[in-house]
């Protein structure tokens, strides 16, 4: 597994000069628009609903550690074992170490960004713990060696014919076919063994309820439940945001969450894990662990608790024109587009990530399609704020805007120099475009520049009087 | 056009050009200030005026950005209205000038007083005004690109398109996408220049596969970002502010070569 390597730039004008990805991206990301739109569109009550799932957040992250306490006694009493991690090496450890004490050789593991961020790969694969990703799309970025780039559909970067290639190349029964049906059945052979031969499930969780101490999951597959009933431990990994006060709360952020994600009204398998195996149960694990992750989250409470509503739909990542020109790899962290954006400066530093903040046209549709209402486009202004104020922009973009700044709260100089670009900038028109232009390249290699007026609207009033 | 601007309870409206009208296509001011007369207001162009500040502002320098707008405030307090040919500078206004000033009592609310008497042009002749433009023909099939700050921060999607319906001989076509970003993002298309140019391309895209022999909008940064793209994939698209189609004032598109100062001869 290797993380995207590289400064931004570079991994950048490596995406945008792979012509398969954006393919790949808009088939994904195109699709989800269209049936998040549709379903929007059938349900009446959107509007009410989207603000009462940003109410219901709120609530449970006002009241956070109130719930979370109330969480963990439910989850105790149901025979769950609960853990507190402050940072990804304690909760990484607190894993690892589960499975030593379990004498795990295989462990299987369903869809969890949360584990992306805390690298549990990483360190699994340090342990020498075998892991098998067991969602679809996480096991062929298993098998590629990479990591997800997007939070719904991790090998949203990938063509299916790329995939039909890397089943050819790895599976022990190859694909019949190259159709979905037998791709899919191809995996399914490929995982069915590892399933029930695990020692460990690991899976991460949608909602964490406080009224019952059980943890939601939500997915397509069905593989959640093959990775957390048939092992002999069920290890839950979660960020501290995920609690919601009760499971009707949850319930109703599904509605939400799903119709955002997948246009779906809900998934196929929405399950509710409560404890071990008990007396009587025909299965489930012997043991279930829950480990609670901080990881800068009780920071967000104060710098930005409307982040901490995120639902992890992937409806921003889904209409960012940026998003969808890059894929979710240029961004570097676990989490891309938007939200990624928000959040990668909290886990990895601003100073290293300033260019996520920055790479975005401040438009706004994230936040019209975040089935949570959380103000992405404020937040990453803000960063950029912290940017400025620390010195982490660049001296030549910093000395350029307060130059420029200087001149624009000064009318009069301003006009001045106006007076003199002006007609400069008309020397290097040819036509009435300006194909390329000294100090204006990064207008000037993309687009032609229209050639401007000899003088300026003001002038012109000025000199002809009131109009 | 009939000028009925000078009737005693006309509203005085403040107009602020916008740097990049000033700068880079006088027309759209000429014809803002013609419509505006049209629909009964006295307006008025203080000539101290440059920016609204959103460069600064949203590359995070909010200290530099607070002289700026101190002094837009400073010279439109006094109108009954300041009205901006452009969603993004009217947004600014808005919706940022009171984020800005949000730990500073007595700026703050003299920016809400501002903003609440702030107006994007095109809103304002059809919210504000009721305004439909009489007489003026285009024959001509158009498409249209909503922008993005005009669209979510200020609401504007059926204003535009009531005006342009007056428009004898105007056919507007859908655009494939229409509420998507046009990779313009103010200082964004030249400091990620190569992000931008992937999304204004497949703009680009959309807006020729309408066949549409216009494409207009209310932003000149985006349609300067828009029509830079087409004139470079060599697209025959004309390119228009959508005030200078209600004004009447459209014989050179953006990129158009006219001789002189432009505005005065493009009647
Ligand atoms: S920020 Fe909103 S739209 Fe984006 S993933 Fe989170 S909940 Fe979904």
């Amino acid at each position: 597994m290797s993380a995207p390597s590289g400064t931004f730039q570079e991994r950048v004008d490596k995406a945008l000069g792979n012509a398969q990805l954006k393919v790949a991206l808009e088939r994904t990301t195109g699709n989800a628009r269209r049936k998040r739109a549709a379903a929007v569109e059938a349900w009446p009550d959107f509007v009410a609903a989207r603000a009462a799932a940003a109410a219901i957040k709120d609530h449970s992250i006002a009241h956070m550690a109130y719930y979370l306490e109330m969480f963990e006694r439910n989850a105790l009493a149901s025979g769950a074992q609960v853990h507190w991690a402050r940072d990804p090496d304690e909760a990484c450890k607190i894993v690892v170490d589960i499975c030593k004490a379990a004498n795990a050789r295989t462990v299987t593991r369903s869809k969890s960004m949360l584990g992306e961020e805390i690298g549990l790969p990483h360190a699994l694969a340090g342990a020498g713990i075998r892991r098998v990703e067991t969602d679809l799309a996480e096991h062929i970025i298993q098998l590629a060696g990479e990591t997800p780039s997007h939070i719904i559909w991790p090998a949203a970067h990938r063509t299916r014919e790329d995939v039909a290639k890397l089943f050819d190349e790895h599976h022990r029964e190859k694909p019949t076919a190259h159709d979905v049906v037998s791709m899919v059945g191809s995996a399914r052979k490929e995982l069915r063994e590892d399933f029930f031969a695990a020692d460990v499930g690991i899976s991460g969780a949608n909602f964490l309820c406080a009224d019952t101490g059980a943890i939601c999951t939500i997915t397509n597959e069905g593989n959640a439940e093959l990775t957390t009933t048939p092992p002999r431990v069920h290890i839950v990994t979660a960020g501290i945001e995920k609690i919601v006060a009760s499971t009707e709360h949850a319930l109703q952020l599904t509605r939400l969450l799903v119709r955002s994600a997948t246009g779906a009204d809900l998934t196929q398998y929405t399950t509710f894990h409560c404890g071990p195996k008990r007396p009587g149960d025909l299965d489930g694990p012997d043991q279930f662990h829950i480990v609670l992750v901080d990881h800068g989250r009780t920071e967000m409470l104060t710098e930005m608790p409307e982040m901490l509503r995120c639902l992890r739909c992937g409806a921003c990542l889904n209409h960012c024109v940026v998003y969808r020109a890059i894929g979710g790899h240029a961004y570097g962290g676990a989490y891309p587009g938007p939200m990624g954006s928000v959040l990668t400066p909290v886990f990895d530093g601003l100073e290293q990530t300033r260019d996520l903040p920055n790479a975005c046209t401040l438009n706004g549709q994230c936040r019209q399609v975040c089935p949570v209402d959380i103000p992405l486009p404020t937040m990453l202004r803000h960063w950029r704020e912290q940017s400025w104020r620390a010195g982490y922009e660049p001296k030549t973009l910093r000395a350029a805007i307060r130059l420029w700044a200087f001149f624009a709260a000064r009318p009069r100089l301003y006009q001045l120099a106006q007076a003199v670009a002006l007609p400069a900038m008309r020397l290097f028109a040819k036509g009435g475009w300006i194909s390329s232009l000294p100090l204006a390249s990064g207008w000037t290699a993309a687009r032609d520049l229209p050639k401007p007026p000899g003088e300026s609207f003001l002038t012109s009033i000025r000199k002809g009087g009131t109009p | 056009m009939p000028e009925r601007g000078n009737a005693p309870n006309s509203p005085r409206v403040g107009l602020f050009v916008t740097c990049l009208v000033d700068s880079m296509r006088p027309n759209v001011g000429f014809a803002a200030v013609a419509l505006l007369k049209s629909a009964g207001c006295k307006v008025e162009i203080p000539l101290a005026q440059t920016c609204c500040g959103q460069p600064a502002f949203n590359s995070g320098a909010d200290e530099a950005t607070k002289p700026i707008a101190r002094q837009v405030i400073e010279t439109f307090e006094p109108f009954d209205y300041l009205v901006a040919p452009s969603g993004s500078c009217a947004g600014m206004i808005k919706a940022h000038y009171p984020e800005l000033f949000a730990d500073d009592p007595i700026w703050l609310d003299r920016a809400k007083r501002l903003a609440a008497k702030t107006h994007e042009l095109l809103s304002f002749l059809v919210d504000v005004r009721g305004f439909r433009p009489q007489n003026v023909a285009c024959k001509a099939s158009a498409t249209y690109h909503d922008s993005c700050s005009g669209l979510r921060e200020l609401g504007v999607k059926a204003q535009p398109r009531a005006l342009l319906s007056s428009v004898k001989g105007l056919e507007l076509r859908p655009l494939e996408g229409d509420e998507t970003c046009c990779g313009f993002g103010g200082t964004f298309c030249v400091k990620y220049s190569d992000i931008s140019n992937a999304i204004v391309g497949e703009k680009a895209q959309n807006v020729v596969a309408t066949g549409a022999d216009l494409l207009l909008g209310g932003d000149l940064g985006c349609l300067m970002n828009m029509a830079g793209k087409l004139s470079r994939e060599g697209a025959k698209t004309r390119v228009f502010h959508t005030a200078e189609i209600l004004a009447g004032m459209s014989a050179y598109a953006i990129g158009e070569e006219s001789t002189g100062a432009a505005g005065k001869e493009a009647k």
